[in-house]
């Protein structure tokens, strides 16, 4: 009788290795991921604490003050290594060479003229952490850290023993909210009475454009312009004599600041966003330092080249550009989709602009912005001007880089996303639905419109979800057609018409190169990277969420359970 | 989709070529004249000749493949949706010629309603399923919407239990109700016809029974022409029945004599269950 040899399934038929390679694909996506947000969210997450101020005396008395902001290890060149004591030269070479030094930051750029110092291990001979340092951010010269000697309250000196103290704080807000007045009164009163002295400009030169400089219009109007300014000249010096007022009274509530070497200095308080007391903090108080820096950088505008104050344009020119992108892409894409997919002779032709529609997301991003700042601002844009802007010019209104230009180059850009999206949503559409609704009497359209177009709608917003994902992460392009270091004056204000699709605009994406890598003050710009980087992530996941709630929500209406 | 696409046989020299075409009428409301039809190279239909009688239902039977459900599809254009098709011959919907270059399908299809193999409900409220060829044909009335949507319902046997919920999602129906509704929303334009494709085919027993009472109740009513592969259900529900095979029309007479005394021997084989 012949045995029966048993039989196995080996690993290669049963699909192991396969599962092993797919698994480990996928842990290594999970891990680079995961690791680029814990990297991101820890260091945004950390950038806001207040930190101690160490006060370090090196062994030649130099005396350095400053938060410790990172630490590294160097190699010590061999001159520096050999006039080191013998002690610390045992030590460097046990360790293969090595030194440890950290990097303080001492702020006070205004006395040093610089706001980081490396002190090296070796070279300290004490450090302490004195509970009068005072962390101290300002307007100008970026933080100032030592001690406040004294203070002056309309003109009267007080001693400073605490930046708690009622007077102190007192004293700040009463500042604070002048220098604030003072603003707005900048930026409303005489933002309007500059915005008429314009408009009542533009008007003569529209009319002397139409009727010439001979023209009785044109003199009637240029007579009218003048007692208008003086009229307008009137109400500006009634508001420039109050912000004077305000001004000299601000300059009566000073500060004298003390740093670790003795030198003084002399500030406003208006000019003073916060103080406090690093060393001596208890959690609650830091709790607090840390929610106020937040507040001031979501809601802010930005200063001191970009590395401090707030971002609160840029979020806004992100979110205005990608909706208004969204607004644009969507119906444009959707349409092609529709007659490619539901009209048009499926032939080689169309294969064709299918093909192209596909190669167009593989086109370098910046060429888009060239096509946008050539075809959009310059060719668009200056008709725009020639035709209803011409008073304006020289100066360009449309026939610049700007919010509306950025947004349909981005519209441009994430097209061929919603097309290829749409196009699957819609041949996902079961035939017996078509089918069901032609037999019903439907026209084509009308099919199309009741039950074709609803039910590719999740597949549609899947497809705008992603180009908005895309669009809001771009910034190559935007540096061409309307992206700015600065533009606090929104895209949104007061005057008609009310939204400035023309104006230039601040976004995230620009925002973190300018500051990481655009900036004088590098150091310091790379905390600011990461928030900024950390806010928009949240920004786009925000967009991106509310989309998916929205499609999940439309979902649910075609997954009726059968049984 | 449901078009039977399995290539057509090539006809064997020994095939059987005449129809035994017994049945007569003076009222068709369906006159189908020598039609022939492609899907691009392949013939699926050969010279069908074919009249159905104004209230009965008509079944069409036969083997896989043998062209029932092209025919039907043929009846209301359904097959002017497939790419490369051709058609030659007549079909007359009350003397008006459908495949006439002047026809129009959308009218065309309103006169005709259709039940497909697999419950299709849109994925809307019960109502607005029961009232779309209503909606597309741009009534706007409520009172008009709401009597039409009732009366459909009552006659598809669903008004009792849908009239609870006619606002809720009629994909939470069942297999059965679906169809049921399916047929609501088929009658509720009050066509001529009614063509089902196999429409008991994705359900059970006790939903099929249903339908088929419910065939039996709307006949008279309407001219029903409904293609089953099931011997049972065609003897059980249709006053004619139609035996096609390879794409040509073997045998068509009242279904008690094409089931008990078939003229064709192939039918015979057929409804004998030799081969199919």
């Amino acid at each position: 009788m012949p045995t029966k040899t048993p039989r196995t399934t080996d690993m290669r038929s049963r699909g192991e290795p396969a599962l092993w390679s797919l698994g480990g694909a996928l842990a290594i996506g999970i891990i680079m991921i995961i690791g680029f947000l814990i990297l991101v969210l820890w260091n945004g997450i950390v950038t806001f604490v207040p930190k101690p101020i160490a006060i370090v005396t090196e062994l030649d008395g130099t005396v350095t003050a400053g938060e410790p902001f990172r630490a590294e290890t160097f190699k010590p060149a061999p001159d520096m290594l050999a006039a080191l004591p013998a002690e610390w030269q045992a030590k460097i070479s046990a360790n293969d060479g090595y030194a440890h030094r950290t990097l303080y930051r001492i702020g006070n750029f205004d006395l040093y003229g610089e706001d980081f110092r490396w002190v090296s291990d070796f070279s300290i001979s004490k450090t302490e952490y004195r509970e009068e340092m005072v962390f101290v951010e300002r307007l100008e010269w970026g933080p100032f850290v030592g001690t406040i000697k004294s203070f002056t309250v309309d003109g009267v000196e007080h001693a400073f023993t605490s930046p708690r103290d009622p007077v102190f704080e007192n004293v700040h807000e009463v500042s604070r909210d002048r220098w604030r007045k003072i603003a707005d009164i900048e930026h409303d009163e005489i933002g309007a009475i500059n915005y008429d002295l314009e408009r009542g400009r533009l008007d003569v030169r529209k009319i002397e454009l139409e009727s010439g400089k001979q023209s009785p219009e044109y003199i009637a109007a240029q007579k009218s312009l003048e007692s208008q300014s003086l009229a307008l000249q009137r109400d500006y010096d009634a508001y420039a004599k109050q912000v004077q007022e305000m001004r000299s009274k601000n300059a009566l509530n000073t500060l004298t600041l003390v740093e670790v070497g003795g030198r003084e200095t002399t500030i406003e308080f208006s000019e003073l966003v916060r103080a406090y007391a690093a060393n001596d903090l208890s959690v609650l108080q830091s709790v607090a330092v840390y929610f106020s820096r937040w507040w001031e950088f979501l809601s802010d505008e930005p200063r001191e080249a970009n590395t401090e104050g707030g971002v609160f344009p840029a979020i806004f020119g992100t979110a205005a550009m990608t909706l208004l992108m969204v607004v644009a892409v969507t119906p444009f894409g959707v349409i092609t989709a529709l007659y490619l997919r539901e009209y048009a002779a499926q032939g080689r032709l169309v294969s064709f602009v299918r093909i192209s529609v596909n190669n167009l997301a593989g086109v370098p991003s910046i060429v888009y912005g060239v096509f946008g700042l050539g075809f959009f601002a310059y060719v668009l844009g200056g008709s725009i001007d020639a035709l209803f802007y011409a008073e304006h010019l020289p100066n360009p209104t449309f026939g610049t880089g700007g919010l509306m230009w950025a947004s349909l180059t981005l519209a441009l850009l994430t097209v061929p996303v919603v097309i290829v999206a749409t196009e699957e949503a819609l041949a996902a559409v079961p035939r017996s639905m078509r089918e069901g609704s032609l037999a019903c009497g439907a026209s084509k359209w009308q099919t199309i419109r009741y039950i074709v177009l609803p039910r590719a709608m999740p597949g549609i917003m899947t497809g705008v979800i992603l180009a908005m994902a895309r669009g809001a992460g771009e910034v190559a392009p935007l540096m061409l057609v309307g992206v700015v270091k600065l533009a606090p004056e929104l895209p949104i204000d007061g005057f008609f018409p009310f939204v400035h699709l023309e104006r230039s605009f601040m976004h995230l994406g620009f925002h973190i190169y300018d500051v990481g890598f655009q900036s004088r003050n590098a150091e310091a710009g790379k905390p600011m990277v990461f928030v900024t980087t950390m806010l928009l992530i949240a920004l786009i996941a925000t967009m991106n969420t509310t989309a998916i709630v929205i499609r999940n929500r439309l979902k649910r209406k075609f997954s009726g359970s059968q049984f | 989709m449901n078009v039977d696409a399995t290539p057509v046989a090539r006809l064997d020299d020994d095939f059987e070529k005449t129809v035994y075409h017994i049945k007569t009428s003076d009222g068709p409301i369906l006159d189908i004249k020598d039609l022939c039809l492609w899907y691009s190279q392949t013939q699926a239909l050969f010279n069908v000749d074919m009249s159905i009688e104004k209230g009965m239902v008509t079944a069409l039977i036969g083997p896989s493949g043998c062209g029932k459900s092209t025919l039907l599809r043929s009846v209301n254009r359904m097959n002017d949706l497939v790419d490369g098709l051709k058609i030659t011959g007549r079909i007359k919907l009350h003397g008006d010629d459908i495949y006439d270059r002047s026809a129009d399908v959308i009218a065309l299809r309103k006169r005709m309603g259709m039940v497909f193999q697999k419950p299709n409900p849109f994925p809307m409220s019960i109502f607005e399923n029961v009232i779309y060829p209503l909606k597309v044909d741009g009534v706007r009335d409520k009172a008009i919407l709401e009597d039409t949507c009732e009366r459909a319902l009552k006659s598809a046997a669903l008004w009792n239990e849908a009239k609870d919920r006619l606002n809720e999602n009629a994909l939470g129906l069942s297999g059965g109700q679906q169809q049921r509704l399916c047929i609501a929303r088929a009658i509720a334009a009050d066509p001529e016809v009614l063509l089902m494709d196999e429409p008991c085919s994705a359900l059970d027993p006790i939903a099929t029974a249903k339908i088929e009472d419910l065939i039996n109740e709307l006949a008279g009513r309407y001219s029903i022409v409904i293609v089953t592969h099931n011997m049972q259900q065609a003897a059980r529900v249709s006053d004619n029945t139609a035996f096609m095979y390879l794409g040509r029309l073997i045998e068509y007479g009242d279904t008690e004599t094409v089931f008990q005394t078939p003229h064709s021997p192939k039918t015979q084989d057929y409804v004998t269950g030799r081969f199919g």
